[in-house]
């Protein structure tokens, strides 16, 4: 039983200081991610990214991070109103700064690439090749991102018709 | 194994007598008309709180009808209802029978002459109600106020009257701090805001008129961001508001304010209202370490300045940043200590923008009052919501409501329990 353990112990060990050794621009992105978090984003989507209820969107497990990269790019460089975002039936009602002004393609990247590898998250790295692409396409696009349809915490998205009143 | 059989044994065994020594104390029996304490709270000496009521979902405000009947008001629809009846009927200390009516969603609950006011986000609904029996006439539905700003922000339409016919609606400001860009490090205040012509204070409108807006109301008070808490102190005839500060102060302006100060700055305030009165926002804020009302950076502060903020309306309690008063109440009961007479009790929901900074709040205040203004510092006392973890608190407290004897109820909205505060002392 305790063999079993040591075992399974040394293997993540092997897998993390494998998973570090190949990917050390991963890694420089995650750590430099935290530092935009921290100065940018944490005060309303919180050190766990588990954001505020009915306020602030939470960045755990939702489609809204783990899903195309170039429309979460664009949520951060133009913002949104406030009320896009809905997860599990609940709106959120502050409105998302845009970044655009605020922060570089690669300051976006490292910040969305620790998300996406946070908080239980885990899926592909931004670029900041991937952030300019979304800042070359403009603000039009957003506005199709913020009436995207509902978003399920752990399903794929769901397709709303959008309230008429 | 076996040690843990024995000891479960010897545990049944000092249950049954502690059954059978408590059975057999008649007058202990007779004296304890409410249940154990079994609400998890902190409180002062000889205070107990039951949980009335449990899982009822987004419970905001509070209001308790002449029969002892609590009336909870949702802010989501539970299975299609948006007001819940809760009823004691064995008389246990605990809701046995709850009904639920009322197709919207929203925060604000009163009972007043004979009519229950329930708030959606965009204005006031009532039905009829014999307070006798608790019976609200649901068919009897009318809109009293209507077309309300409603964008997102600070949509709650917390309300309430006074005693000569009128009802005080929160506006809230859908909005920061008024900037050109709302909650964007850097984009100045827009001056003179114009959000204020619409929202950002409380208007007044007529209890009994149908369908009234913008146009039938009177603005009441402005410079107010966002109030939640508020209540007709009929002890002294006046409208008292807790205001929710702004938030950022640290993450847009890290030269004037460090970590700590953004995380207690600015106040939250409250004030007590003459018609006419402007508090400040978005021009102003109460500074907790320089005690006084300052300029926002957004309208040219450096945390010295005072410029037109010297001209608006005190506050009269302050309290540490973000804590978020979302209800006030005036206690005019007997049951409790003298000290609590007309006083005010405050439930603060918790913070969230004192990040990085642990979160704080997830209390009920009381504040002592003589004449309509405080006598002392204000105090915590009802605590132990938030449970292990600050930072993700168990229970958000939202709504208050005096019950017929005297008792205090306290709602929350994370996950709707409703406590019931009694004092069992002398």
């Amino acid at each position: 039983m305790k063999g079993i353990f040591i075992a399974i112990g040394f293997f993540f060990l092997l897998a993390s200081s494998f998973r570090s050794k190949q990917q050390p621009a991963l890694k420089a992105s995650i750590e430099r991610g935290l530092k935009v978090y921290t100065a940018t984003c944490m005060a309303c989507h919180q050190a766990d990214g588990l954001g505020v209820q009915r306020m602030n969107p939470p960045l755990v497990k939702t489609k809204w991070v783990l899903g195309d990269k170039k429309a979460l790019a664009k949520i951060v460089l133009n913002g949104l109103k406030g009320g896009e975002i809905v997860i599990d039936d609940d709106d959120f009602h502050n409105p998302m700064p845009p970044q655009k002004t605020q922060l570089t393609d690669q300051q976006i990247a490292d910040a969305l690439t620790y998300v996406r590898n946070s908080f239980g998250n885990r899926a592909s790295a931004v670029t900041a090749a991937d952030v300019k692409a979304a800042r070359d396409a403009g603000p039009g696009a957003a506005a199709k991102v913020s009436t995207a349809p509902a978003v399920k915490k752990t399903a794929v998205p769901v397709k709303k018709a959008p309230a008429k009143h | 194994m076996r040690y843990i059989k024995s000891f479960f044994i010897l545990y049944s065994f000092v249950c049954v007598l502690g059954l059978a020594a408590s059975a057999g104390d008649t007058t202990e029996l007779n004296k304890t008309a409410v249940p154990a304490d079994d609400g998890g709270l902190t409180l002062p000496g000889s205070f107990t709180s039951v949980k009335f009521a449990t899982d009822l979902g987004r419970a905001r405000h509070l209001a308790v009808a002449a029969n002892g009947d609590v009336f909870v008001k949702l802010e989501k629809l539970k299975e299609g209802k948006g007001i819940l009846r809760l009823r004691d009927t064995n008389g246990d200390g605990k809701a046995d029978n709850i009904t639920g009516f009322g197709k919207f969603a929203g925060t604000g609950i009163k009972i007043k002459n004979g009519y229950l006011y329930a708030s959606d986000n965009s204005g006031v609904y009532r039905f009829k109600i014999d307070e006798k029996t608790g019976t609200v006439n649901e068919a009897s539905v009318q809109r009293i106020v209507t077309g309300l700003w409603d964008r997102h922000q600070h949509e709650a339409k917390a309300f309430t009257l006074d005693n000569e016919g009128n009802l005080y609606v929160n506006i809230g400001a859908p909005s920061n701090c008024c900037q050109v860009q709302d909650r964007t490090k850097g984009s100045p205040g827009i001056d003179p805001c114009p959000i204020l012509d619409s929202a950002g204070g409380i208007w007044q409108f007529k209890a009994d008129k149908l369908n009234q807006s913008y146009a039938q109301g009177v603005r009441y008070a402005t410079g107010l961001r966002n109030v939640v808490g508020l209540d007709w102190n009929t002890e002294v005839n006046d409208l008292y508001v807790t205001q929710h500060g702004r938030d950022m102060l640290f993450q847009f302006n890290p030269e004037l304010y460090d970590q700590k100060a953004g995380a207690e700055n600015p106040a939250e305030e409250m004030f007590r209202l003459k018609k006419g009165a402007d508090c400040g926002w978005p021009y102003c804020y109460y500074d907790n370490d320089k005690k006084g009302k300052l300029l926002n950076p957004e309208y040219g502060g450096d945390r010295n300045k005072t410029g037109r903020c010297d001209m608006k309306t005190k506050s009269i309690v302050q309290f540490p940043g973000h804590l978020g008063p979302n209800d006030l109440l005036f206690y005019t009961g007997s049951s409790f200590p003298a000290k609590y007479k007309n006083g005010a009790f405050i439930a603060f929901h918790g913070s969230w923008n004192r990040s990085p900074e642990p979160q704080a709040g997830y209390f009920v205040v009381f504040v002592p009052f003589k004449d309509g203004m405080p006598t002392a510092k204000w105090e915590v006392f009802a605590n132990g919501f938030a449970g292990a973890n600050i930072n993700r608190a168990t229970y958000r407290p939202c709504g208050l409501a005096q019950g017929t004897d005297g008792s205090l109820y306290v709602c929350d909205d994370n996950n709707g329990t409703v406590w019931k505060i009694s004092y069992s002392g002398k």
